[in-house]
C-alpha cells in the first residue's frame, strides 16, 4: 500500500504544487521517488512529531495540502493534541499517512502496533478514516484525501500486500466496496484484513455458505447504507479488523446497528480483544495468537449460522 | 511612542473591563503583554482590517492563548470587529473564548490554548512564506509557560534548520507561571543562552518601555538566515499595582471596587 501511496503522489504532486510530504525521519527506500522531484516540496521533519504537524498545519493555513508520513503510532498518538487542537479545529487539508497499520510489524513489538489508532482518530470531529484493503484502495485513498477539504488520516500496512480487487474499485470516501454479494453472511473488513477475509469467504463459498464482502475502506463517515442493506439482507454480520475491538469499525458498525428498529441482526466483532500482544511473533503468528486468522473468521461466520438456524 | 502608550492603555482598559463583566482569568496574563502588542497592532504588522484574509499579510500567533483579552481588545482597537464585541467576552452564544479562538473572529490566525502549540504552527506559516517568495513575517507571542513545552523546543531547532528568519519569536518573560514562580518551578534560566544555542539571534528588551519594543521589532531579522528572538521581559499584572507579580492574579476576577482602583490607577474613568 505504501509503494501505491507514494506513486499516486507523485502523480498528483506533478499537477498541484500546493501538495508537500512531511516525513518523521522515516521513508528509507519509499519516498525517495519524491525527494528527486519535489526537494522543495519534501521535508524530512526530524524525530519530532508535535512540530510536524503544527507545521502540517502553518503550511496548510497558507493554502498547502500536506501529507505527513510516518508509523506505527508516532505521527498519531504522539502528537494527538496537535492533531485535535490544530489540524481538526482548523480544519485543514492535512494528510496524517501511517505505515504500519495494526501488527503489520509484527516481531517490532508491541510499541510499533498501532492498534488504537482507528478508535483514537475517530473521535476526533472533522477527522476522515480511512484504511484501505489493498493497494488499488490505497492508492485512490491517496487521491481523494487530497482533495477531500478537511483533514485525514490514512492507515496502510506494509511497502506492497497482494492485490485483492480484480479491477479498479469504485473508492469514495465515505462508501463500501462490495466485493462479492452473497446473502448467508456479510464480513465487513478494513485495512489489510481484506486478505484474510477473502480467503475465509471463499472457504465458507466452497461449503456452501455465500458471504457477502464490503470492503469498508473508510470507517468515518462510515457506509451506513451499506450496513443497514447487509443486515436486512444477510441477516449477519461479521467485522474484521487489524485494531482493539473497542472504537475501532466493529464499534463504528455496532452504532448504526444498535439504533435500528424492526431488524433482527445477529452480529460480532473480530478484533484484537482489549490486549497488548504479550508475545513476540510476526503479522501471520500474531494473527492466529490473537484469533485474527483465516480459520478465525470461518469459524464465527460457521458458528453464527449455526446459532441462527 | 505617545500612541503606543495610548493604546497599550486602551487595551488594558478593554481587558480590566472584560474580565470583570465576564468574572474570568488570566487578567496578569492580558496586562502583561499590552504594550508588546500595541507596538505590534499599532505600528509594526502589516495587515489591513478590511482584508483579514489578505495573502501577503503578516501573521501573529499569541501561543498562550490565554492572552486572548488583550488580542481581542487589539483587533477591536485595530478595527477588526467592533469593539462592541468586546462586552460579549465568555458570554453564551459569542465567539470570544477565554483562550483564543479563530473560528468567527476576523484578526485571529490561529487557535491556541494548550502550550506549545503556537511555534510549530508559525514554522509552518513561515516555511510556506520562504517557499512562496512572499515578503510575509510570522510574530509569534510565546509564555513561560511555552518555553517549558518540549515542542517549542523542536520547533526552534527546526527554524533554525530551514533559515527561518522571516520569523520573530517574542517571549513574553513575566516569570509567573500557573502555580508558582519560574524559578520554582522549572527554571528557564538561562533563557536567552538557550535560544542563542538553539542557533536564534536574541534580543533582550523591556517588555513595558515601547522604544524598546518598537527598536527590537524595527530591527528584524537581527541576522540574515537565522530566526529572531526577543526576550521581553516583563511584569505579569503590569500597571494595576496590585496585580503585579501576583500568582493569584492569574485566577482571580476584578470586583467592582478592584476594577475601579485599576482604571483610576490606568488613568482611564469608568
Amino acid at each position: 500500500m505504501r509503494r501505491a501511496f507514494v506513486k499516486t503522489l507523485i502523480d498528483m504532486a506533478g499537477v498541484d504544487e500546493r501538495i508537500y510530504l512531511l516525513v518523521g525521519d522515516l521513508g528509507y527506500s519509499l519516498v525517495e521517488p519524491f525527494v528527486e522531484k519535489f526537494p522543495r516540496r519534501f521535508v524530512n521533519m526530524g524525530v519530532a512529531e508535535q512540530n510536524m504537524t503544527g507545521v502540517a498545519t502553518g503550511l496548510a493555513l497558507c493554502g498547502r495540502v500536506v501529507f505527513i508520513y510516518s508509523i506505527a503510532n508516532f505521527p498519531t498518538l504522539r502528537c494527538l493534541e496537535q492533531i485535535r487542537n490544530d489540524i481538526c479545529y482548523h480544519n485543514v487539508n492535512v494528510n496524517i499517512v501511517t505505515g504500519g497499520g495494526g501488527l503489520t510489524y509484527g516481531a517490532l513489538g508491541t510499541t510499533h502496533h498501532a492498534t488504537e489508532d482507528i478508535a483514537i482518530m475517530r473521535a476526533l470531529p472533522n477527522m476522515t478514516v480511512i484504511a484501505p484493503g489493498d493497494p488499488l484502495e490505497a492508492g485512490q485513498a491517496t487521491q481523494a484525501s487530497a482533495e477531500w477539504p478537511g483533514p485525514c488520516y490514512l492507515r496502510l500496512g506494509r511497502t506492497e500486500e497482494p492485490v485483492i480487487h480484480k479491477t479498479i474499485p469504485d473508492f469514495q470516501i465515505g462508501r463500501a466496496i462490495k466485493i462479492t454479494n452473497g446473502r448467508d453472511a456479510t464480513l465487513i473488513s478494513t485495512g489489510g484484513m481484506l486478505y484474510n477475509t477473502m480467503q475465509a469467504a471463499e472457504y465458507l463459498s466452497q461449503r456452501g455458505i455465500e458471504a457477502r464482502v464490503l470492503s469498508m475502506p473508510t470507517i468515518k463517515p462510515l457506509d451506513n447504507e451499506a450496513v443497514i442493506a447487509a443486515a436486512g439482507e444477510t441477516g449477519v454480520i461479521i467485522t474484521v479488523e487489524e485494531h482493539n475491538i473497542i472504537g475501532g469499525l466493529g464499534s463504528a458498525v455496532a452504532e448504526v446497528l444498535a439504533e435500528l428498529t424492526d431488524v433482527n441482526v445477529t452480529f460480532k466483532r473480530i478484533g484484537v480483544k482489549d490486549t497488548f500482544c504479550l508475545e513476540v511473533g510476526s503479522e501471520a503468528y500474531l494473527q492466529k495468537a490473537y484469533s485474527l486468522s483465516v480459520d478465525d473468521i470461518v469459524t464465527t461466520v460457521q458458528s453464527l449460522k449455526q446459532g441462527r438456524s | 511612542m505617545e500612541d503606543y502608550k495610548i493604546l497599550a492603555t486602551k487595551i488594558r482598559a478593554h481587558v480590566l473591563r472584560m474580565t470583570h463583566r465576564a468574572g474570568s482569568a488570566h487578567v496578569g496574563s492580558s496586562l502583561s503583554i499590552a504594550d508588546i502588542l500595541a507596538v505590534l497592532y499599532g505600528g509594526i504588522l502589516r495587515i489591513d482590517p478590511n482584508r483579514p484574509d489578505w495573502a501577503d499579510r503578516d501573521r501573529f500567533i499569541l501561543s498562550k492563548g490565554h492572552g486572548s483579552a488583550a488580542i481581542y481588545a487589539a483587533l477591536a482597537e485595530r478595527g477588526f470587529f467592533p469593539k462592541e464585541w468586546l462586552d460579549t467576552f465568555y458570554q453564551d452564544g459569542s465567539h470570544l473564548a477565554g483562550h483564543i479562538t479563530h473560528h468567527g473572529v476576523p484578526g485571529v490566525e490561529a487557535s491556541t490554548g494548550s502550550l506549545g502549540h503556537g511555534l510549530p504552527i508559525g514554522c509552518g506559516m513561515a516555511m510556506a512564506a520562504k517557499h512562496d517568495g512572499q515578503m510575509h513575517r510570522v510574530f509569534i507571542i510565546l509564555s513561560d509557560g511555552d518555553c517549558e513545552e518540549g515542542s517549542t523546543w523542536e520547533a526552534a531547532l527546526f527554524a533554525h534548520q530551514h533559515q527561518l528568519d522571516n520569523m520573530v519569536v517574542i517571549v513574553d518573560y513575566n516569570k509567573v507561571q500557573g502555580f508558582g514562580m519560574v524559578k520554582d518551578v522549572l527554571d528557564l534560566e538561562p533563557l536567552a543562552n538557550k535560544w542563542l544555542s538553539f542557533g536564534w539571534m536574541v534580543s533582550e528588551i523591556d517588555g513595558h518601555i515601547p522604544e524598546q519594543i518598537e527598536s527590537a521589532l524595527l530591527g528584524v531579522p537581527f541576522k540574515e538566515k537565522l530566526p529572531s528572538c526577543i526576550i521581553a521581559h516583563t511584569v505579569k499584572g503590569k500597571g494595576v499595582s496590585f496585580m503585579e507579580n501576583q500568582v493569584a492574579w492569574h485566577y482571580k476576577s476584578p470586583s467592582d471596587e478592584q476594577l475601579h482602583q485599576a482604571l483610576v490607577e490606568l488613568g482611564v474613568t469608568d
